[in-house]
């Protein structure tokens, strides 16, 4: 469980973030949505103590980020963020293998590389685990990265914005294969989507924000419903049965 | 439900799946290859420089006699090859970017600006009344507290970030040279001759004196980074990802930044500026040992370095009899082997 207190923090007199005050459940999909701006990405990089918070306290499965020694919280909590850019040139595998630092600090044992191998045939990176990252293709890539963070083996998974630049066949792959992380290797996992229907489709929970501020939290069933998205979005969205499940029209 | 620990791993096509330094045996073959003809490189050089042009018979006990003498230039290129090499690859992973050396942090106009003021201010008799161990230790520590000062209120502000630290330090070290220019343009001809032969990277700079202090030194600094080649690999992958994997991130670049300017400022103030010298051995090492792994890379480095070094004075003194001034051809030499591996490959 992911508790948020009070959460303040404060750019310039007109930009802020909170206060906020939430409790993210264990296990599952959590989807943070909202309009650009809302403070999602934020959010997620405090819980994954990446940026400091001005008041309030964020725990992780009862552990303070602010004050829990960093090196334990690499084994609670892992995050991804949007950008990933690296000097070093690594093979598919290498980088996975740094997923598991905190646990090995860089001698692999055994089961180090067995965990590494397992993530890497969970996201269907068998074939490309001996190729170079600059060898891949943005989506291939991108899975590299969310298999790095699982073999960080850590409870709760934080990723910001794993879709962006992704297709509609590669955001899907994608989406199932954390859903089966979530289900399979009991995993809870918060998302920053952009997409309210992805949200609506494979989150079991969507948290919607604002001006740096959360306004809905709940069941997709919940949230996907005209007047609170026209609300949170600020732009008109009906919603539609679709084949499977609520549908967001929004043009 | 399915555990990563306890669920069955498929297997790989060659035998056991590994996440080695090295992706394939092909690789690492080649590192240690390559490895071993730098090695083999390295001393033909060293060996060339004791004996090359030496009257007495190999062997002979006036052989040694002179060997000795020239012992001291090459004991000096390892001090050097080692600083450069383990500061450049360390700065170039902490400051997350392959296109920079730590000499345009402020060192070498540092350098140029101490040597340029005694002269101006004490005349030819400041460039005598300048050496020895004290000049060295006192070169070595301002050297070392204006780049801890710079790391330390740049790296811990509420700004704090890498790429203003890396501005200021250039334009600070702009500045320091303009000063340093305009003190040589107020010179006389003589001084300014004198100065002129410190100013150039030279090994025949090297006094032996020294060597009490910048070996102890260089073996701590140097020792610090190699022994912390696993942090380095992970500050590599830039400072999101090293929060993440748990490691302290801002503690980690201040005490690596700390080693690297000791070591800069041991091999600037032992041999003068050497500007390019660490960038272009940590490029060619990369390129040479295919790896992202700092404890394949570092000994690489150091071997390109004191091959460069060596071959370069080697040339110098035999070709052009001009004894030690290596600079010249480290650039000249240097950047077009560069360009060649860079236009082979595609890229750094």
């Amino acid at each position: 469980m992911i508790t948020l207190n009070d959460v303040h923090k404060k750019y310039s007199s007109t930009v802020a973030i909170g206060p906020v005050t939430l409790q993210i459940p264990t296990g599952g999909i959590t989807a943070l949505v909202g309009p650009n701006g809302a403070g999602k990405s934020t959010m997620l990089t405090m819980v994954g103590r990446l940026l400091g918070i001005d008041s309030g306290t964020i725990e992780v499965a009862g552990y303070d980020v602010a004050t829990t020694n960093s090196k334990d919280l690499a084994k609670i909590v892992s995050i991804l963020r949007q950008e990933n850019h690296f000097v070093t040139r690594l093979t598919v595998r290498q980088l996975v293998g740094f997923g598991r630092y905190p646990h090995s600090k860089g001698r692999l044992t055994k089961d180090d590389e067995a965990i590494i191998s397992r993530s890497i045939d969970f996201l269907d990176l068998g074939e490309l685990e001996g190729r170079y990252l600059d060898e891949l293709s943005g989506g291939q890539r991108q899975r590299a990265y969310v298999a790095m963070v699982l073999a960080q083996d850590t409870d709760t998974v934080l990723l910001d914005e794993p879709l962006n630049n992704l297709d509609m066949k590669h955001s899907v792959v994608m989406m199932s294969h954390l859903k089966r992380a979530a289900e399979e290797l009991n995993r809870t996992i918060v998302i920053v989507l952009h997409d309210i229907n992805f949200a609506g489709h494979y989150a079991d929970y969507i948290c919607a924000m604002k001006n740096g501020q959360v306004v809905e939290f709940g069941t997709p069933e919940r949230i996907m419903n005209d007047e609170i998205l026209t609300n949170v979005f600020e732009t008109p969205i009906s919603v539609i049965d679709g084949p499977k499940g609520p549908l967001a029209v929004y043009y | 439900m399915v555990n990563l620990l306890s669920s069955p791993v498929r297997l790989g096509r060659g035998g056991p799946r590994s996440s080695g330094s090295m992706p394939t045996s092909k690789v690492r073959k080649r590192y240690w290859i390559t490895f071993a003809v730098m090695l083999a490189l390295a001393l033909v050089f060293g060996f060339g420089l004791l004996a090359w042009d030496n009257p007495m018979p190999v062997g002979s006990q006036g052989f040694w006699i002179i060997a000795k003498m020239r012992a001291g230039t090459i004991l000096a290129m390892i001090v050097v090859a080692a600083c450069q090499a383990i500061a450049t690859v360390s700065f170039q992973t902490v400051t997350n970017n392959r296109l920079i050396t730590p000499s345009i942090m402020g060192f070498e106009a540092l350098y140029r600006v101490v040597q340029t003021g005694a002269v101006f201010f004490l005349g030819i008799a400041g460039i005598t009344f300048f050496t020895g161990i004290g000049q060295f230790a006192l070169q070595v520590a301002i050297m070392v507290a204006l780049s801890v000062a710079l790391y330390g209120w740049l790296l811990s502000g509420k700004l704090g970030n890498i790429q203003i630290m890396l501005l200021v330090g250039i334009i600070i070290g702009t500045g320091l040279g303009s000063v340093a220019t305009f003190m040589q343009r107020l010179l006389t001809p003589s001084e300014f001759d004198v100065l002129t032969a410190r100013l150039f990277g030279s090994m025949t700079n090297a006094e032996m004196s020294y060597m009490p202090l910048a070996i102890p030194l260089v073996l701590v600094a140097g020792g610090y980074l190699v022994a912390s080649s696993k942090k380095l690999n992970i500050l590599a992958l830039g400072q999101e990802t090293t929060i993440n994997l748990g490691l302290n991130h801002r503690r980690e670049t201040m005490v690596s930044l700390f080693f690297i300017s000791i070591l800069m400022a041991v091999s600037t103030a032992l041999v003068g500026p050497l500007t390019f010298l660490g960038f272009l051995v940590a490029t060619l090492a990369y390129q040479l040992a295919d790896t992202y792994d700092h404890r394949y890379i570092y000994p690489m480095a150091f071997l390109t370095g004191f091959v460069v070094l060596a071959g370069s004075y080697f040339i110098m003194k035999n070709i052009f009899y001009a004894q030690g001034v290596v600079g010249i051809i480290i650039e000249a030499v240097g950047g077009i082997t560069f360009l060649i591996f860079i236009l082979r490959k595609g890229r750094l």
